[in-house]
């Protein structure tokens, strides 16, 4: 990187932090919520695409980590008293009724205990591959919330919890989201980074030429699960409510659309389609209520948004399947060359 | 536990592990052909059971929704593999599996969005759930009749695969796409009949499972479905004597896990995933299933 491109992303930040101020002082509260959504999306999908796009691991387990990083901070965050209105049917076990932790520590404890778990299956089932792969994770992920759904004096089984102190706000997850930016962006870059692409490329050549096929499946995986954590954590805590029905497989098919309509390995590509489609998400609201045309209204059909979004993601799947932005990346040069209609300088110097 | 409760029990398996291998053999044939999970497949499954549904709702009998169902899921299968699945054969495995999902949410979604996401009552028909008494076990007719019907069919598709042109070519198909389109066999074609007689068997068995359970919604397939995969996977996958085993070990299994121990029923569903683990941990080609070598 040279010194023009980390003062462009300094100011960049900065317009950011600037923009975030304005948001979080006169934006209305259901704004700021989409925004916060797009942040926390852009976090899932990078920790997806770590797995999935960078290394080449078909994993389907992510709402699994989502959900352990979810009931980790509630549980740790609520309130001593909210913790007893919410456990009426079971009083929660005993060391955990009186802790209430800060959010940034319990947020970490999330990320640590997913990547732990992500460890803890991984290691085992990293030695599948492709769709026996897939399927295992899917089956880990449905195992852990079976789990959750009935360990009642825990995570209060099917009735959820209720009254997570919501301190999710635009700053940690925008901040959480460009740390995520920025580590993935330098593992990618690393040796790491491309010890995973070689794997996705090709598994017999990259063993071939001395990558330890097992310890960077097994890291991928671990810190896939690590930001996936954290990301469930902020979104329990921006909801206010989580019950274990949230993360069934659907919260993973939106993630899969994200990294898939921006381009599998791409961070670029994710960061551009976690805000667009959890935008459009929210902005396709209206598929779902009556249509008044004037002189004819269609009734509203609940469920036509997702139609849309399961037709949409065939047809990039069918048509472009290198999503919007394949495995291209952002650099300031070609932003540069772009803002300033300037061609690229032939071979020779030449315009 | 009584003998004659455990017999209620093994019958009440017996008849769901039936069902399972019914929808397990779909897995098997089309992972066997295509090398590829037909996540649509439990959505197949569920649509089936809809079409049932309003076969005898707008007062057909049974005699004739039954088959008119069987024809139309057959019709969705093959225009599930012609839109998701043809187009993608030479691409990554990724993209394919992604367009499975894909295809899977937007059959979901559509019941969803025509038939309306509230549950339905599927209509009872008394020659079918007519409750009957052996000795001391009294079972539903349906009990009797789904592994009889299952029966039936594995004996014709047995003969289908291995006596006719057609089950020859699908073979032949599954061992090597390139050889066969050399030997003059229609790809295509084969793929096509693969899914078509994999989605009747869905259907078959989604009418079957409509009677036996009779409360249907959009997203019934998603976990027999899951379940059924398993199955095939757990008897080793692209075998259809495996997928059967599977099926009937799974079903059985299940039903012996909360009859035996009731303070387990809520990991009922956890149950099918552990298994599954722990086969592929162990025996990742299943009971019946080849080992695969992996060529450079």
């Amino acid at each position: 990187m040279r010194k023009r491109d980390y003062y462009l992303t300094g100011v960049t930040l900065i317009i950011l932090a600037i923009f975030l101020y304005i948001a979080d002082m006169y934006f209305d509260a259901y704004i700021v919520r989409i925004l916060n959504l797009c942040a926390i999306y852009t976090i899932l999908g990078l920790s997806m695409n770590l797995i999935n796009g960078f290394t080449g691991l078909f994993s389907l387990g992510h709402a699994g980590f989502m959900a352990i990083g979810a009931y980790t901070t509630a549980i740790l965050t609520l309130s001593v008293d909210a913790k007893a209105q919410n456990f009426f049917m079971e009083p929660i076990i005993a060391p955990l009724a009186n802790v209430e932790w800060p959010f940034f520590p319990a947020l970490l404890l999330a990320g640590i205990l997913s990547a732990l778990v992500g460890f803890l299956i991984g290691a085992p089932a990293l030695r599948l591959k492709g769709d026996y792969l897939a399927i295992a994770t899917l089956g880990f992920a449905e195992i852990i919330r079976v789990i959750f759904t009935n360990t009642q004096n825990i995570t209060n089984g099917a009735l959820g919890l209720k009254r997570i102190p919501p301190y999710t706000n635009l700053w940690w997850s925008y901040g959480i989201a460009v740390f995520t930016i920025a580590i993935m962006v330098l593992l990618i870059n690393s040796s790491y980074g491309r010890a995973f692409k070689a794997i996705r490329e090709d598994e017999i050549a990259a063993e071939s030429m001395g990558i330890n096929l097992f310890k960077h499946k097994v890291m991928s995986f671990t810190i896939g699960a690590f930001f996936a954590g954290i990301g469930g954590g902020l979104l329990g805590n921006l909801l206010g409510t989580i019950d274990p029905a949230m993360f069934k497989f659907t919260l993973t098919f939106n993630i899969l659309l994200i990294i898939v309509l921006g381009g599998m390995g791409s961070i670029t590509g994710t960061v551009i389609s976690a805000f667009l489609v959890t935008i459009s998400l929210e902005a396709l609201r209206f598929l779902d209520q009556p249509i008044n045309l004037g002189f004819f209204v269609i009734p509203g059909v609940a469920g036509m948004r997702m139609v849309v979004f399961s037709v949409l993601l065939m047809i990039v799947v069918l048509f472009y399947r290198h999503g919007l932005m394949g495995n291209k990346e952002f650099n300031w040069d070609k932003f540069l060359q772009v803002i300033k209609f300037k061609k690229p300088l032939l071979k020779g110097g030449k315009n | 536990m009584t003998p004659i409760m455990f017999l209620q029990h093994l019958a009440n398996g017996i008849s769901l592990g039936s069902l399972y291998a019914l929808i397990a053999i779909g897995y098997t044939m089309v992972y066997g052909i295509l090398r590829l999970i037909n996540f649509a497949h439990g959505d197949i499954f569920m649509m089936a059971t809809y079409f049932a549904f309003f076969g005898v709702f707008f007062g057909l009998p049974w005699y004739i929704a039954f088959p008119i169902t069987i024809i139309l899921t057959v019709l969705l299968g093959m225009g599930v593999e012609l839109t998701a699945y043809r187009s993608l054969r030479d691409a990554p495995k990724i993209s394919i599996m992604i367009s499975a999902i894909g295809a899977s949410f937007l059959l979901e979604n559509l019941a969803i969005v025509i038939f309306g996401g509230r549950p339905k009552a599927f209509p009872t028909e008394e020659i079918f759930t007519k409750v009957v008494h052996v000795g001391d076990i009294a079972v539903q007719r349906l009990t009797f009749i789904i592994p009889v019907v299952t029966a039936i069919l594995l004996i014709m598709l047995s003969y289908l695969i291995n006596k006719t042109k057609t089950g020859m070519a699908m073979r032949a198909v599954s061992k090597d796409h390139e050889t066969a389109r050399l030997m003059g066999i229609n790809i295509d074609r084969t793929i096509s009949t693969t899914f078509a007689i994999g989605s009747a068997l869905a259907a078959i068995g989604g009418i079957m499972w409509g009677l036996k359970f009779p409360q249907i919604q959009p997203l019934m397939g998603v976990m027999p479905g899951l379940k059924c995969f398993i199955a095939a996977v757990i008897g080793g996958i692209g075998s259809i004597t495996g997928a059967v085993i599977g099926g009937f070990f799974l079903g059985v299994s299940e039903i012996m896990l909360v009859a035996f121990f009731q303070s387990m029923t809520g990991y009922r569903d956890a149950f099918a995933f552990i298994i599954l683990i722990i086969v592929l941990l162990f025996k990742p080609t299943g009971i019946m299933g080849e080992k695969i070598s992996e060529k450079v």
